[in-house]
């Protein structure tokens, strides 16, 4: 007997049932402030997606929420939380920063490549010692994780006031990236293909491709590689996985640190492609969406970078709102995402299990 | 499957208690879990201030029924009486105010807490616990004093040995005012003096006048200390008889069963060089039990070595170590002359690369993957041999479908739908998956589980077929089994273990389930051995 609710009711319906209430409840809260729902509504996506500036900032932040959506999906099939994305990118800022100062005398297409890698190592090298404990003592991952943000926070700190800080200007942070560390920008990518004027202050970047192509390698990965059956079957059922002849420690630290090193790609989008050195905090709280993101996409990629988009506009969109709507504060945005999040993944059985019942009994009154 | 069991040998009265005494009445109690009928039309009664024994295989359905009675689960069907009023127990506050007490088989006590708090726990009363700690402490010193059951109500639970953690657990039920106590296999976490000492407390708590039903699968203690007695097998009870009328031998026959009589066609077998040889195994868990002692025995190619016992009693960790997935204490194991890593850094798929495969007991923890779907499974532990593999990691996924449709096709799995997930099919087609992904890399020895428990008959008969037919084709074959007459019909010789030791060894062709029930059930060796 089947009792479960198909493939489409799962991953398409049932999340967007959730956003309508999600976005129903916020309609409230923007009425019960003296604003027109339907108004804010349109200026978010004015400002998020039909205006091209707006689209641009849309899609930089989409960037980043993939790639931290991509990190808690590949350790949530091996069923770990990682939480400590935003730890690993923080990290792994460190290391983008240290390739654009040693290499922005070069070309970005020498800067870029060694940037990446650089990412990458320093951020699965931050989620190694959380894979560690949990693989050899035990040390639940979500506890250690957390631990690690807080270490991260402030080794990043130490580093960028002690160690990388351009001491001319003063400020807490590195001193601008030269020619040699700009990563194409929109303008500059759509100039290659003979639009110009585009603005050159909107941060979206090439590393948007990245985050795609990273799209599609984790579902290689996942899906068609004999890691990622041996990383499923470990996250359904580790008893089976331990007949199977499949180590759990191998499992776990491997996908902790393909987990870290995705969380650490996103530092090239903040790091290179919006500021243009490395501050205080190049992460922002990316890594805590990127649990959002991953709950809400199904920890699919393609779900994801769904997802992200959506993060990215309500990102945006919370920014334009504060230009438009002067009375309604920005920090609504941080409301509605708030809301998502309840109602997409803490309040998921709340649809589901009246909608598996419907679908049981649907199929019950067909058979008959 | 029908399964008829009638204790009654001709002459032999059964129980008949007036209602007046009748402490607790079931009748009809059923309970189904999805297909699985745990529990049939149970009947019960059991007599105030007596004990009775329930006997019964792992998996007959005492469990359950103790579940119900404490409120755990609600029957599906069929009604309780405590003292000749109806009850409906919806949990276990229902229970205990029905005055009913349960000793778990796995204690349910807060290790750190001490003796005395456990025994409140639950009944704290008032918010400070000063009072509730003092009136507690004279009230189960005075039980304490009335049963001998003497313990340091201060001491810290977790620090006291096993037959004094069990003991809380009595005086905690005690201290509930419970009249009827329900022992789930009390004896199994027990040395045999402290089984003994045991015994004598509720030999006097029936003086006392309280009843007491212990679930139980030693007959020797069913024989020693209770008035009456029933048998459980496969969800059905039979009536109560008095154990002054019964004896081992027929408890034994009885709760081995003999209803399902599959016999296989075969030859007899052709046996060639050995092919496994267990020298000397010993394996302690980790509290300190010893569950294989000494075991030594070999495996021929072409021959079927059956490994009878009740369940509990070692075949686990046998079959674990040999697979690999769980180290040994000491002792050796050669296959074809050559040392297995029993130790902790033995690893499942190198035994799969040397041609050892592997039905494991648990097709649900262990064999599937069950949000797999089929051709995930039918490859699942071989998915790093080279007929499974591409370059650079990936999987050969075509020819994984492939080889799932064809297995299918084969061995018969339905629905043929390779994109199911195996936890949509029934029972015996999932056993049937993982039979296909095994036997069919043609293994030189297998290792078999369980391989019909919870299958429907088409499926067993099935299963045995391809097990002969392996056998046949000159694989070594290890079957673990609790069901005797599986044992019977498929192995050319039996041993049975008892108590994590090799108790007997049979020629299977020169015994039948009597005999290997006494030896199973520990009894009268010597006259088992002669017949």
């Amino acid at each position: 007997m089947d009792d479960k609710i198909p493939a489409w009711l799962d991953v398409i319906v049932l999340p967007l049932m959730s956003l309508m209430i999600a976005f129903f409840v916020t309609g409230l809260i923007v009425l019960s402030i003296g604003a027109n729902p339907f108004s804010v509504a349109q200026a978010m996506i004015e400002g998020a997606i039909l205006r091209p500036s707006g689209l641009g900032y849309t899609l930089y932040y989409t960037t980043t929420y993939i790639l931290t959506g991509l990190a808690v999906a590949v350790a949530f099939h091996a069923a770990m939380f990682n939480i400590g994305g935003e730890g690993q990118a923080m990290v792994a800022g460190v290391g983008v920063a240290i390739a654009a100062l040693a290499l922005d005398s070069t070309h970005w297409m020498i800067t870029l490549p060694v940037a990446m890698i650089l990412s990458m190592v320093f951020g699965a090298f931050w989620a190694l010692l959380p894979a560690y404990l949990q693989a050899k003592r035990g040390s639940h991952i979500v506890i250690t994780t957390i631990m690690m943000n807080f270490i991260a926070s402030a080794v990043v700190g130490y580093i960028v006031i002690y160690v990388l800080r351009d001491n001319v200007a003063g400020a807490n942070e590195t001193r601008r990236f030269l020619e040699g560390a700009h990563i194409p920008r929109a303008s500059d990518m759509l100039s290659w293909i003979g639009i110009d004027g585009y603005s050159k202050s909107v941060p979206m970047n090439i590393t948007f491709f990245v985050a795609l192509i990273a799209a599609v390698a984790v579902y290689y990965l996942i899906w068609r590689t004999r890691l990622g059956y041996e990383i499923r079957a470990f996250g359904l059922s580790s008893s089976a996985a331990q007949y199977a002849g499949t180590s759990p420690v191998k499992i776990i630290i491997i996908a902790m640190l393909i987990s870290g090193a995705l969380a650490g790609l996103m530092a090239n989008n903040s790091v290179m492609g919006e500021q243009v050195k490395l501050g205080l905090n190049p992460v922002n709280g990316a890594g805590f969406i990127g649990i959002a993101v991953a709950l809400m996409g199904r920890n699919h990629p393609v779900g994801i970078v769904l997802a992200a988009f959506l993060f990215g506009v309500l990102v945006q969109g919370g920014a334009e709102l504060s230009f438009s709507y002067p009375a309604v504060s920005r920090d609504i945005v941080d409301v509605i995402k708030g809301l998502v999040i309840l109602f997409v993944g803490a309040l998921d059985n709340m649809l589901r299990i009246p909608m598996e019942h419907w679908w049981i009994n649907r199929q019950k009154a067909k058979m008959a | 499957m029908s399964v008829s069991i009638d204790l009654q040998q001709p002459g032999t009265p059964a129980v008949d208690i007036p209602e007046s005494s009748r402490m607790i009445e079931l009748r009809d109690i059923s309970k189904s879990f999805g297909p699985v009928k745990a529990n049939s039309g149970i009947d019960l009664i059991v007599e105030r201030g007596k004990i009775h024994g329930i006997v019964g295989e792992n998996g007959a359905g005492k469990s359950t029924l103790m579940s119900i009675l404490y409120g755990f689960y609600s029957a599906d069907r069929g009604s309780i009486e405590i003292n000749g009023k109806k009850k409906n127990i919806k949990n276990p506050q229902d229970a205990i105010a029905a005055g009913i007490g349960m000793v778990h088989q796995h204690f349910m006590l807060v290790a750190p807490f001490s003796v005395l708090d456990n025994i409140i726990l639950g009944e704290e009363k008032n918010f400070i616990l000063k009072k509730t700690r003092e009136n507690a402490r004279a009230k189960i010193n005075a039980l304490a004093e009335e049963y001998e059951m003497q313990v340091d109500l201060d001491a810290i639970t977790g620090e006291l040995s096993v037959g004094l953690q069990q003991r809380v657990e009595i005086l905690k039920a005690l201290y509930r005012e419970a009249d009827l106590l329900i022992l789930d296999e009390p004896t199994g976490v027990l040395t045999p003096s402290e089984a003994d000492h045991l015994f004598r407390i509720l030999d006097m708590l029936r003086e006392q006048g309280k009843t007491i039903i212990i679930i139980t699968h030693k007959l020797r203690e069913i024989m020693a200390i209770t008035d009456t007695v029933s048998i459980m097998r496969r969800g059905k009870m039979s009536p109560s008889i008095w154990t002054k009328d019964t004896n081992p031998k027929d408890l034994a026959t009885l709760m081995v069963g003999r209803d399902v009589v599959l016999k296989v066609e075969k030859k007899k077998a052709k046996p060639e060089g050995e092919v496994l040889r267990v020298e000397n195994l010993n394996v302690t868990n980790a509290l300190g039990v010893q569950k294989l002692k000494n075991l030594s025995f070999t495996i021929r190619a072409g021959e079927v070595l059956g490994v009878a016992g009740v369940a509990g009693n070692g075949q686990t960790e046998l079959l674990e170590i040999l697979a690999g997935m769980m180290p040994a204490g000491s002792g050796q194991v050669l296959y074809f002359d050559e040392p297995l890593d029993i130790s902790k850094r033995a690893k499942p798929d190198q035994r799969r690369k040397r041609g050892i495969g592997h039905i494991p007991e648990d097709r649900h923890r262990r064999g599937l993957v069950k949000p797999f779907k089929t051709w995930e499974n039918t490859a699942f532990g071989y998915h790093n041999f080279p007929r499974y593999s591409k370059k650079y990691g990936f999987a050969d996924q075509k020819f994984m479908r492939e080889d799932a449709t064809d297995k299918m096709e084969r061995f018969d799995i339905r629905p043929r739908n390779i994109n199911l997930p195996a936890a949509n099919f029934s029972g015996g087609n999932q056993q049937k998956i993982v039979c296909a992904r095994e036997i069919d890399q043609a293994p030189k020895l297998i290792l078999i589980g369980q391989p019909t428990r919870g299958v429907d008959i088409g499926a067993i008969e099935f299963i045995h077929k391809e097990i002969i037919r392996m056998r046949d084709e000159g694989a070594a074959v290890l079957l673990i089994s609790v069901e005797l007459d599986e044992i019977l019909s498929l192995s050319d010789r039996v041993i049975v273990l008892l108590d994590g030791a090799i108790v007997g060894e049979r020629e299977a062709d020169k015994t039948n389930v009597n005999d290997l029930g006494l030896l199973m059930a520990g009894i009268e060796e010597k006259e088992a051995s002669n017949g």
